[in-house]
């Protein structure tokens, strides 16, 4: 009962952020200068075709008129036509939000994996050589934003080693047997290899600039839950017992040391996922990040309303999500 | 244990020491930019272009660091960026540090109905990814110096006002905020004479990281061509036009991404060595 009751608190907060979030992007977006319909049409256009055009969108109607149209098309499902690409808004949005969800959690698999090797290799060798070694990278890990590490990935692997590729999400010669646009997935569905390696090969290097400072916090906050467990009693009492200190690390300590870690690991998601936009423009990767710096270049105020809308609804999902799993898992909430 | 503290201590004093010295070197350039560079940072020498740094074969002595697709010296261009880098880090930094911190302290000491407000906001604003939150304050603002500042601001006052708030609430928790109010003084009085000092060196270590954040935001506004102007020499506009000719000319991406990386990398450790610094359990 308890529980459900902080669900409902919970979703009633989820609903105040998004309709907030809506508002802003709403108002701010129609303060900015230039006219969508004379950029979208050619530079003849007479005065007559851009005043029809713009009341074929609604632009000539007060800022309030257009929200109130705006939110009730939204509770219906209808985001809008996009003024540059002339579709509805919503099938447009969804067809990229694939390729960034896809680029995201590959992002936080690679974190996962970095930062709990580091972790877990700094608590194997603490107070050594290696463990000063790995706070050091994790200082430089956490300093330097995704951005910074994507350049310094495509100088060092795109240029001076190519190995990996530095642009798009797949080879465009390539025949695509694809009907949803969650690539990856689908080709191991299909069991076509050939096609999920091209992909990874094109994910593998925005996705590491994305999960490189994760990682560092990850590594870094890990390590130092895992040395606090480490001194505990039941610890000391397993190593008495004889258990190797592998064991120990991983069957004894680890279990209790990873609950701050996975909730850190959500929060952070969101802002992983947040920097997907510049990522993607960088490695010119066709998610949703992309479009939405087209969107705001064209001055498309549906397509980026859309946008804005399904990122913020993501994150506080993920958010909601992140508390629910962490109620779950600690025993001291769940018996509360 | 007393010589483990002691190696701490000395790792920490010389992550200091290096990257404040670091900064020390780039506000210099910056500072005496104009006497200090060898060439206008804006002068083209069509017949220079692409010319490569020193040590390798066909670069010209005059060009130390060699010229970009447009003849001009990357050196200068450089030194001249460090001008714009450190006015964004400096003022943004700042005007965030006191925006954010301002209603972070509000929020964690009054709490009620105005906590409520900024925590709502706070979550608001977390709701946008900020990079595409930043392109679009700039096409509403207009591209130019003022307006990064601004839209950095705008964005990044959530980052102070969510630790501030929280370290707000921890300080009015304990005993010497209460034998204040016993003692009667004002409640602003205790806001910005007890409360205040003791959230400082967090908000000191904040402003550094936010200032290495503003350079960054700088050039992302720079690569998606949204920032000053295109031929204004900004770190972040070099490595825009760097990363066009990457395969022809490397050093144009690579100097400017270098420079770049040790500043916001400087700027971090600094933050954090000062709060170390500050720190009474490690001191």
């Amino acid at each position: 009962m308890k529980l459900l009751r902080a669900i409902l608190l919970r979703l009633a907060t989820m609903s105040v952020t998004l309709i907030g979030a809506a508002v802003v992007v709403f108002f701010v977006i129609r303060v900015v200068p230039g006219n969508p319909i004379a950029m979208m049409l050619p530079p003849g256009a007479s005065e007559e075709d851009i005043a029809r055009l713009t009341a074929h969108y609604g632009l000539d109607k007060t800022i309030f008129e257009q929200f109130w149209i705006w939110l009730t098309g939204v509770f219906h499902g209808d985001f809008g036509t996009s003024i540059s690409l002339r579709q509805p808004v919503m099938p447009l949005v969804l067809s990229r939000l694939p390729a960034t969800l896809e680029l995201a959690i590959f992002a936080l698999v690679i974190a996962v994996m970095i930062g709990g090797a580091m972790a877990l290799t700094g608590v194997r060798h603490r107070e050594t050589r290696t463990e000063t070694a790995i706070d050091v990278a994790n200082g430089v890990g956490l300093s330097i934003p995704d951005f910074l590490w994507a350049l310094i990935l495509i100088v060092l692997f795109g240029v001076l080693m190519p190995v990996f590729h530095i642009s798009g999400r797949i080879s465009p010669s390539l025949d695509l047997p694809f009907v949803t646009q969650f690539y990856v997935f689908e080709s191991i569905a299909r069991l076509r290899f050939d096609l999920w390696w091209d992909l990874l090969k094109h994910m593998f290097m925005p996705a590491l600039a994305l999960a490189i400072p994760l990682a560092a916090i990850i590594s870094q906050l890990l390590k130092q839950s895992l040395k606090e467990t480490m001194h505990l009693d039941y610890v000391t009492l397993s190593r008495t017992k004889g258990y190797s200190e592998n064991h120990v690390i991983l069957s004894e300590a680890l279990p209790n040391a990873v609950l701050p870690t996975l909730t850190l690991i959500g929060v952070q998601f969101t802002f992983l996922i947040g920097g997907t936009v510049i990522i993607e423009r960088l490695f010119s990767y066709e998610g949703l990040g992309n479009m939405a710096i087209d969107a705001v270049i064209n001055r498309d105020l549906p397509l980026i309303q859309g946008i804005v809308i399904v990122f913020a609804l993501l994150f506080t999902i993920i958010n909601l999500v992140v508390d629910m799993t962490y109620a779950l898992l600690n025993p001291r909430l769940r018996h509360a | 244990m007393l010589d483990g503290r002691g190696s701490i201590k000395r790792r920490l004093g010389a992550r200091l020491w290096l990257s404040g010295t670091w900064l020390g070197v780039m506000a210099l350039l910056a500072l005496f930019a104009p006497l200090i560079s060898p060439h206008d940072p804006l002068a083209q020498d069509l017949f220079a272009g692409r010319l490569p740094p020193f040590w390798a074969s066909g670069s010209d002595p005059a060009y130390l660091l060699g010229t970009d697709s447009l003849g001009r010296d990357v050196l200068s261009r450089l030194i001249h960026g460090a001008r714009i880098a450190f006015s964004v880090a400096l003022i943004a930094g700042l005007a965030t540090a006191i925006v954010g911190s301002l209603l972070g302290l509000l929020a964690g000491y009054m709490r009620g109905w105005v906590d409520v407000v900024i925590s709502r906001l706070v979550d608001i604003w977390m709701a946008f990814p900020p990079v595409l939150f930043a392109i679009l304050l700039i096409a509403v603002l207009g591209t130019g110096l003022t307006s990064i500042i601004i839209a950095i601001i705008v964005i990044d006052w959530t980052r102070f006002c969510r630790v501030v708030r929280a370290e707000a609430m921890n300080q009015s928790a304990m005993d010497y905020v209460s034998s204040a109010i016993v003692a009667g003084r004002p409640r602003r009085d205790i806001l910005w004479r007890e409360i205040l000092p003791n959230v400082l060196p967090t908000i000191v270590a904040l402003s550094t990281l936010e200032m290495g954040i503003a350079v960054i935001v700088e050039a992302i506004l720079s690569f998606v061509n949204l920032s000053i102007s295109t031929d204004a020499p900004t770190w972040g506009g070099m490595i825009a036009e760097g990363r066009t000719s990457i395969y022809q000319a490397w050093w144009v991406l690579a100097f400017p991404l270098a420079v770049l990386f040790l500043t916001v990398l400087s700027f971090s450790q600094f933050g954090e060595g000062l709060k170390d610094r500050f720190d009474p359990v490690l001191r």
